[in-house]
């Protein structure tokens, strides 16, 4: 049941947006969220949309599995269309007590919700594509730059991919307790929340006493194994920029300069 | 010099939860020969395993020396030469994979070691490839069955191309097909590689396939020979708290019930049965 649970939401495959570095990714991201905040206009965000969808049908990423994306900020969603809606000051269309719709209000709504679709669209696409590792480690050299500031980024990396890799022993590890308390006559399923919380103790303490004996018989392996930090070391796997990269750069880079020139006229 | 490991009155001693001194290891003098598979067995709390990290710079000695290879592992700039030369493989094989794919598991090491990218590809297949796990370079280790997942250990380790390999009790957490599996690539490792094997071990049936077998016991090494001399000096072993091989207890068993006066030096199930038609002839 636990070891059900998939991590970070990796959806392998082999299309383009796979194989697209993780770097470029990450930075295509990043300047995706910064052309929606400029977009303003139907055609700017038209033109988003479309493109999102385009990474969608080149991936093959279910679009079930991007409509489930979608569902944890349904609440956000429809909180900021309210504000939106009665809050936005102009064209007054309807009107109940201290309460009111205004043209403006609608527009902006409209607007909101747009934006943040897209904007969780385009960042789960992110994750879908590329996998935990993969992300990590775009991460650890996108950011090196700032280890001349002493910023520990080798050593985040490292804590990163290690939890990475601990996940599903430690599930397991969880089940094995799980049965192994039940079996002693435990009783997680019945009572009130206090109680199934006080009955989730004999989980954690074993759980938590095995994760310390864990890390420190890992830590010994990575000593023998001639780990000492991030001096001198080599990676088996360079990242390379290839083809698929400056297609992707290509096509997101138009898009983008579209999305932003358009928005600046409010198309 | 053609010892590889060598140790000098080797004490180890640490402070129990009463603050009393007590000593793993008393007086542990030991030379260990190049391409030598040398089993160390032992019953818990005979100092073995502490015995085993001495070999790797992990335990430092309280009192005497140890040298691998004619260094001295309390000399701090040697130690990443000294873990080199003598690797370690450690008892749970989920404790000691690194990475979350099984290839970049092997490479640990030799990123670590500062070795050239292509040249690391090179010897990760290689190691793959020794211990029978090359097609299973892509998987995530915790897919694998124990055995499977030992034996990426053992890759990771000789990777590195040391010349000895320390084997903690590899194979106590494996069931019986895992333990088959790892038994046959540590032998490979010796056979064919000629790296020098230690094999710290409780069961019987591994220290067999040894060209010599250690005992320990309190802290010390009580017996030291080839596995025939040692199985067959049974009530030394019984001392030790340790059984001995089946092939073994059964002959000796006979002795000691009849005056068969057999001979009890079967080490496999086919020497035991060659005994014992020959005695019913």
């Amino acid at each position: 049941m636990l070891k059900d649970i998939t991590l970070g939401q990796f959806f392998p495959g082999n299309s383009i947006v796979h194989r697209t570095d993780p770097r470029v990714k990450i930075v295509l991201v990043i300047a995706m969220i910064v052309s929606l905040l400029l977009a303003s206009g139907v055609f700017s965000y038209a033109l988003m949309a479309i493109y999102l969808f385009v990474i969608i049908a080149v991936s093959k990423v279910h679009l079930k599995m991007v409509v489930r994306g979608l569902k944890p900020i349904v609440m956000i969603v429809v909180i900021t269309a309210i504000l939106n809606i009665f809050y936005t000051a102009g064209d007054v269309i309807w009107q109940w007590g201290f309460l009111h719709i205004t043209k403006q209000g609608i527009y902006a709504a409209i607007e909101m919700v747009v934006r943040i679709m897209l904007l969780i669209i385009g960042t789960s696409m992110l994750t879908y594509t590329t996998s935990p590792i993969d992300l990590t480690e775009g991460l650890e050299r996108l950011m090196s730059p700032l280890k001349k500031i002493h910023v520990p980024v080798h050593e985040l990396a490292m804590v990163m991919s290690i939890a990475l890799r601990f996940i599903p022993t430690l599930i397991e590890e969880t089940e094995k307790i799980i049965s192994a308390q039940k079996a002693r006559g435990a009783d997680f399923e019945t009572g009130s929340i206090l109680r199934r919380a006080k009955a989730m103790v004999p989980i954690l303490v074993p759980l938590f006493i095995s994760s310390i004996r864990r890390a420190e018989e890992l830590a010994t392996a990575m000593e023998c194994r001639l780990y000492r930090g991030d001096v001198g070391r080599t990676r088996m796997k360079q990242l390379k920029i290839c083809s698929a990269d400056y297609i992707s750069m290509t096509v997101s880079v138009i898009v983008f300069a579209g999305t932003i020139i358009l928005g600046s006229f409010g198309l | 010099m053609s010892e590889i490991i060598k140790t000098e009155n080797l004490t180890y001693a640490y402070h129990d939860e009463n603050g009393n001194e007590k000593y793993a290891l008393n007086g542990v003098d030991l030379s260990i020969k190049r391409g030598e598979f040398v089993a160390v067995l032992g019953h818990n709390g005979s100092g073995k395993s502490t015995l085993a990290g001495h070999f790797n710079a992990i335990r430092l000695p309280s009192g005497g020396k140890v040298y691998i290879d004619m260094m001295d592992t309390s000399d701090e700039s040697k130690i990443y030469d000294i873990r080199c030369t003598c690797a370690m493989v450690f008892q749970n094989p989920d404790n000691q994979i690194v990475a979350t794919v099984v290839e970049e598991d092997v490479a640990f090491a030799l990123e670590n070691m500062g070795v050239p990218p292509e040249e690391i590809r090179r010897r990760v297949d290689d190691a793959l490839k020794a211990v029978g796990m090359y097609e299973y370079r892509g998987h995530a280790p915790h897919k694998l069955s124990g055995g499977q997942k030992q034996r990426v250990a053992i890759a990771g380790v000789i990777a590195m191309m040391p010349r000895c390999i320390v084997f903690d009790e590899p194979t106590a957490m494996l069931d019986p097909a895992g333990r088959k599996e790892v038994m046959r690539v540590i032998c490979e490792l010796n056979k064919h590689f000629g790296i020098t094997v230690i094999l710290i071990t409780h069961h019987m049936d591994e220290a067999i396939k040894a060209d010599r077998v250690v005992v320990m016991h309190k802290g010390k090494v009580i017996m030291d020979g080839t596995p025939k001399q040692i199985f067959t000096n049974v009530d030394e072993l019984k001392k030790a708290s340790l059984t001995v091989p089946q092939t073994i207890e059964v002959l000796y068993e006979l002795n000691n019930k009849s005056n068969a006066n057999l001979k009890i030096d079967a080490m496999t199930v086919c020497e035991c049965a060659d005994i014992l038609q020959s005695y019913l002839k």
